[in-house]
């Protein structure tokens, strides 16, 4: 076993194992931060495959924005995580043997010779990210342009979806203010003077 | 030796762990997002995987638009989980039922 194979299988059993402890943890807190456990060991793995720039990006993007914002929101909002763990269990025998049906359908695929030839891999006379910018600026720009479509969209999206309107700022609705009525703004308060009491005083004098 | 065939059951691996997560978290939606973010993953490793072996650049490209378009998936799915713990008070999925289909 020489040392990318050790690598491998150390990397691959703490992404299977994390990845299992962020769909069971009963914290959601727990299951993000084990989520960002899976993405560096994933990103360890794509570093092994040779793709630097992406596995870089990885650990950029979604352990320092993505999984930043999941911890946001989660401390956002206040979860009652007991009445989540209500039935947890009760889908589990189903899916779970769907699952590894599925999953033991795959590993019989992938046991074909076909998908055990070494690598076709030539060794990279320039860096990983000299080469992804040279297709993507050249072949895939409109797709490029496209994502970067995508994203001022999601900005924009995200930010009208929560958007609480005229709570925020302070003005008046000019609407309300030109239908407001007498009976609204102005109240008759008796003072309590007393009409007989004056009247007897005059009688008096 | 590691070759192909290792990358792929891994990632299928990583992908049924995914699927099992959304049917055994149906009263968190945000566990909910987190289980789409490990298919998600899964899927990269494989296009990671073939880019390698078979020494082609545009799996790798491909990850590249995935990982756009899954960073606005997320943006916007926790943009609505605010709007329906607002709503609600709960991120339940079974209180989301509105629309009563």
């Amino acid at each position: 076993m020489d040392y990318s194979s050790v690598v491998f299988y150390f990397f691959s059993f703490i992404l299977l194992f994390s990845a299992i402890k962020v769909i069971t943890s009963k914290n959601p807190i727990l299951s993000a931060l084990f989520l960002v456990l899976s993405f560096f060991s994933a990103a360890g793995l794509w570093l092994l495959l040779q793709a630097e720039f992406l596995a870089i990006a990885l650990v950029l993007v979604y352990v320092g924005a993505v999984m930043v914002l999941f911890l946001f929101v989660i401390m956002m909002i206040d979860i009652n995580t007991e009445v989540m763990k209500k039935g947890f269990w009760n889908y589990f025998p189903a899916i779970g043997f769907v699952s590894i049906i599925m999953l033991t359908e795959i590993i019989l695929v992938l046991n074909k010779p076909f998908f055990k030839t070494p690598a076709l891999f030539k060794a990279p006379i320039k860096s990983n990210t000299d080469a992804i910018g040279e297709v993507l600026y050249s072949d895939y720009i409109l797709p490029f342009e496209i994502a970067a479509i995508i994203l001022l969209v999601a900005i924009i999206a995200a930010i009208a979806l929560t958007l609480r309107g005229k709570k925020m700022h302070k003005g008046i609705d000019p609407a309300i203010q030109i239908s407001v009525k007498k009976s609204d703004r102005l109240k008759m308060v008796d003072m309590g003077i007393n009409k007989t009491k004056i009247k007897k005083r005059v009688k008096r004098s | 030796m590691i070759n192909l065939s290792h990358f792929l059951i891994l990632a299928a691996m990583l992908f049924m762990i995914g699927v099992v997560g959304i049917f055994l978290n149906r009263k968190n939606i945000i566990i909910l997002l987190m289980a789409i973010e490990l298919m998600l993953l899964a899927v990269n490793m494989n296009f990671i995987a073939f880019s390698y072996y078979l020494g082609d650049i545009a799996g790798q490209i491909f990850v590249f638009f995935i990982l756009t378009v899954a960073a606005a998936e997320a943006a916007i799915g926790l943009a609505i989980i605010i709007i329906v713990f607002r709503n609600n008070r709960s991120i339940d999925v079974e209180d989301i039922n509105r629309l009563k289909g």
